[in-house]
């Protein structure tokens, strides 16, 4: 197995205690940090490293950080997104449930280099147990003097609170998830301004995901510039894969980025291959939100190289013949899984997740769902598919916030790479209908 | 100041100014609609998309475009900025498509909706919405809710713009009525059955950009383009007391806020005003109304001859090509 950043020590008992966690190394990015380094030289470090947000959109955390506004008398913020809630996707919550000492350190390191007092972490509801944990944690870590005032001597005061959400999915978009923490309906905000401009109480903020968060001390300890030797391209770094679906070994992986996706689908020591030995038939790399791929075009790019586990590599090909890297759940389907039913099992998630606010992803999200589940159980009509193209595309980049988008994507994206599925089970409802089936027929070819 | 030109003309106005602002100053064909925006609210805006826009030129600096179409109503105006409205098929498209989603959950009741004529939602889809319906699902629907003696809720026609939301946030003390819900199944409600008691609780009425929000004093009495619009005033110890009154022959039938031709209101009035003073003596009779608005109302204007006025001014010639090919 390659090498492990933020897994590294995750199976030692007692890792969850601060006794044992800093025997392991812990906590030493802090005492760099305040001790050491400038928070400018922080914010260097993580630039240099070209660590990506790892909650989904991939965007470059140093430069996200650099962005903050740093206006005279007002506090800054930092976000820990804990409200990991997309479908698919489960390496956070494992993350703080074996380590919530690396989020801790991780946090404190940040704050630092943001130069922010008081942070956050805004869990999902559903994880109380979690939260308990984290608080635990954070206990020990105020009493042996890391958080609250002066950490280490250094003058540098931090006060850290974990904040429960209520179960919401939407409340992960990073705007929604300020105004929940400010104790509002979690309804994203218009944007511009942008949160590191007018954040949490209108304060400068930056949002960021657990992972992104702890790997920041490792790059603190070995430099940015060690951090960006690791991956491939601008995809640096190593990430956390929650492998589901139908594959012999389900479960969170810490990959290099640039693994390749048959390696990562078949090799041992990841997935280990598809169950009972059955054939691959379509892969969603990123969370239920990023376009499904059939097993040809997960595989293999459209140019015929081979597809790895990277941010640039699983978008080759646009949204023609590509996906996204997301926020790293890998769900694989085996040939008897119905995509019309995925399809509309998505379709419904994102129904019952849209926050009512603006009309294209209110409306459109039930409307999608109502199509698809008429189209599952017999009832579809053949101008379905065009219809459901088209619902997609009049929500697709008209919403306020991201949720919209990642309800028309994988709607769009199996019915441009699966027409056939859907077409057969309209035309043949009796057959689409008996238990267990599912259609054989090959998927649709696109060329790039 | 900032030089913004949409849909080819130009316009200086101040920074801060919004897209949607510039081009009600303009006036005419650029202006885009707009349903949950409402100028005299502040915070309102940007969840309707139908005032979705293309910029063309982020500004003179920076020319790229804007890679999404934007809200107009929430987009500042940069100088040299470069918008397309009406000349845009990509605008028009998105907006045909946001108007049939409003739609799709829409009663359609306006032979019996007060609201007709009047209705923000009914112009709309008369400009921008197509005439044929792809939804074939059953609709949302609820019940009616009685808030209090003057208001009812007919939550079934709401399109969830907020605006009675930011109205007793911001002009009365203690706000009872909130969005409960979310997705589809969000609504507007208080919570638990409690009734909208103060003495501006009518304003939601006037913001209401539909059927939702009802006067029960008017409900039912008439319909919008058989009543005659008077400017009028009393000395009301609460509000301005500058009210439009609906008259039909020398009967006051309903009181509402002055409005301008987007219909928001010049000043808001109170409930005494609103509900109360229903007689003729208790006005200050100014004059006729001007109703400056492509609605059904102005169609039926006595201040104007009738002739010919028509009803749909701007349906799109290509409505008729999106039927759905039997």
């Amino acid at each position: 197995m390659g090498l492990k950043i933020l897994t590294e020590h995750i199976n030692v008992p007692g890792i969850e205690t601060l006794e044992v966690y800093r025997k392991h190394g812990g906590y030493k990015s802090v005492e760099k940090a305040v001790k050491t380094m400038s928070p400018e030289e922080v914010v260097e470090e993580v630039k240099t490293s070209g660590l990506r947000g790892r909650g989904g959109a991939g965007f470059p955390t140093g430069m996200k950080w650099s962005f903050l506004a740093k206006p005279e008398g007002i506090p800054r913020y930092l976000v820990c997104n804990a409200d990991e809630s997309e479908p698919g996707t489960f390496k956070d919550r494992w993350f703080m449930e074996k380590n919530p000492h690396a989020l801790i350190e991780g946090m404190i390191t940040s704050s630092y280099a943001l130069g922010a007092n008081t942070s956050y972490i805004y869990i999902r509801g559903e994880l109380l147990f979690v939260l308990r944990i984290l608080e635990k944690a954070i206990a020990e870590a105020y009493a042996a003097g890391l958080l609250g005032k002066n950490i280490l001597g250094s003058g540098y005061d931090l006060d850290l609170h974990v904040a429960p959400g209520g179960g919401a999915y939407i409340c992960g978009e990073e705007t929604a998830l300020l105004e929940s923490l400010e104790g509002k309906r979690g309804n994203p905000r218009n944007k511009p301004p942008f949160p590191a401009v007018k954040g949490l109480f209108q304060s400068p903020t930056v949002v960021n995901n657990v992972e992104t968060i702890s790997s920041v001390p490792w790059i603190v300890n070995n430099g940015g510039a060690e951090y960006a030797k690791i991956g491939i391209g601008r995809s640096t770094g190593t990430k956390l894969i929650s492998a589901s679906g139908n594959i012999n070994n389900p479960g969170v992986y810490e990959i290099e980025l640039g693994v390749p996706v048959e390696e990562f689908i078949y090799s041992d020591q990841y997935c280990g291959g598809i169950w009972k030995g059955k054939q691959l038939k379509a892969v969603v790399p990123g969370g239920s939100s990023v376009p499904i791929l059939p097993a040809n075009l997960i595989l293999k790019t459209a140019a015929g190289e081979d597809r790895l586990m990277s941010y640039e590599s699983l978008s080759d090909g646009g949204f023609v013949s590509g996906s996204m890297l997301g926020s790293g759940a890998f769900i694989v389907f085996d040939e008897d899984q119905c995509i019309v039913r995925n399809t509309w099992n998505y379709a419904r998630f994102y129904h019952h997740e849209s926050c009512g606010q603006c009309s294209p992803c209110r409306e459109g999200t039930g409307w999608m769902e109502k199509v698809l589940h008429r189209i599952e159980y017999g009832h579809g009509h053949q101008q379905d598919i065009d219809l459901l193209v088209s619902v997609a595309k009049q929500i697709e980049g008209n919403t306020i916030c991201p949720l919209g988008d990642a309800a028309a994507w994988p709607v769009a994206a199996a019915i441009r790479h699966f027409r056939h599925e859907f077409e057969w089970h309209i035309n043949n409802p009796k057959e689409a209908t008996a238990p267990g089936a599912v259609y054989r027929g090959q998927p649709e070819t696109v060329t790039a | 100041m900032a030089k913004v030109t949409i849909d080819g003309i130009e316009i200086e106005v101040e920074d801060g100014t919004t897209i949607l602002q510039a081009a009600r100053k303009i006036g005419g064909k650029v202006v885009p609609p707009a349903m949950c925006y409402y100028g005299p609210l502040k915070g309102s805006g940007g969840k309707c998309r139908v005032c979705l826009v293309k910029v063309t030129q982020g500004s003179a600096k920076d020319t790229r475009p804007m890679p999404k179409l934007v809200a107009s109503c929430i987009t500042q105006v940069q100088d040299g900025m470069v918008v397309e409205n009406t000349t845009n098929e990509e605008v028009l498209n998105a907006r045909k498509g946001i108007v049939e989603m409003l739609l799709i959950n829409h009663p359609l009741d306006c032979p019996i909706c007060d609201q007709a004529g009047e209705c923000n939602l009914q112009d709309l889809s008369y400009e921008h919405g197509v005439s044929a319906q792809r939804f074939e699902e059953e609709r949302r629907t609820f019940n009616k809710v009685d808030l209090g003696p003057y208001i009812q809720l007919h939550m079934t026609r709401c399109i969830l713009c907020y605006r009675c939301v930011y109205t007793a946030d911001q002009i009365t003390e203690k706000r009872v009525h909130g969005v409960l819900g979310r997705g589809d199944a969000a609504e507007i409600g208080t919570y638990i059955e409690n009734v909208i008691d103060n003495d501006f609780s009518g304003n939601v009425i006037d913001v209401c950009p539909v059927g939702a929000l009802t006067d029960k004093t008017w409900r039912f009495k008439n319909r919008v383009w058989f009543t005659k619009p008077m400017d009028a005033h009393r000395d009301c110890p609460t509000c301005s007391g500058k009210v439009t009154l609906w008259t039909r022959g020398e009967e006051v039938l309903r009181v509402t806020a002055r409005k301008d031709q987007y219909n928001e209101v010049e000043e808001f009035i109170c409930n005494t005003c609103r509900f109360d003073k229903k007689e003729v003596s208790d006005w200050t009779i100014e004059g006729p109304r001007h109703i400056d608005r492509h609605s059904v109302i102005s169609a039926n204007h006595y201040e104007l001859p009738v002739v010919n006025v028509p009803i749909v001014p701007n349906l799109p010639t290509s409505t008729k090509k999106n039927l759905p090919q039997e």
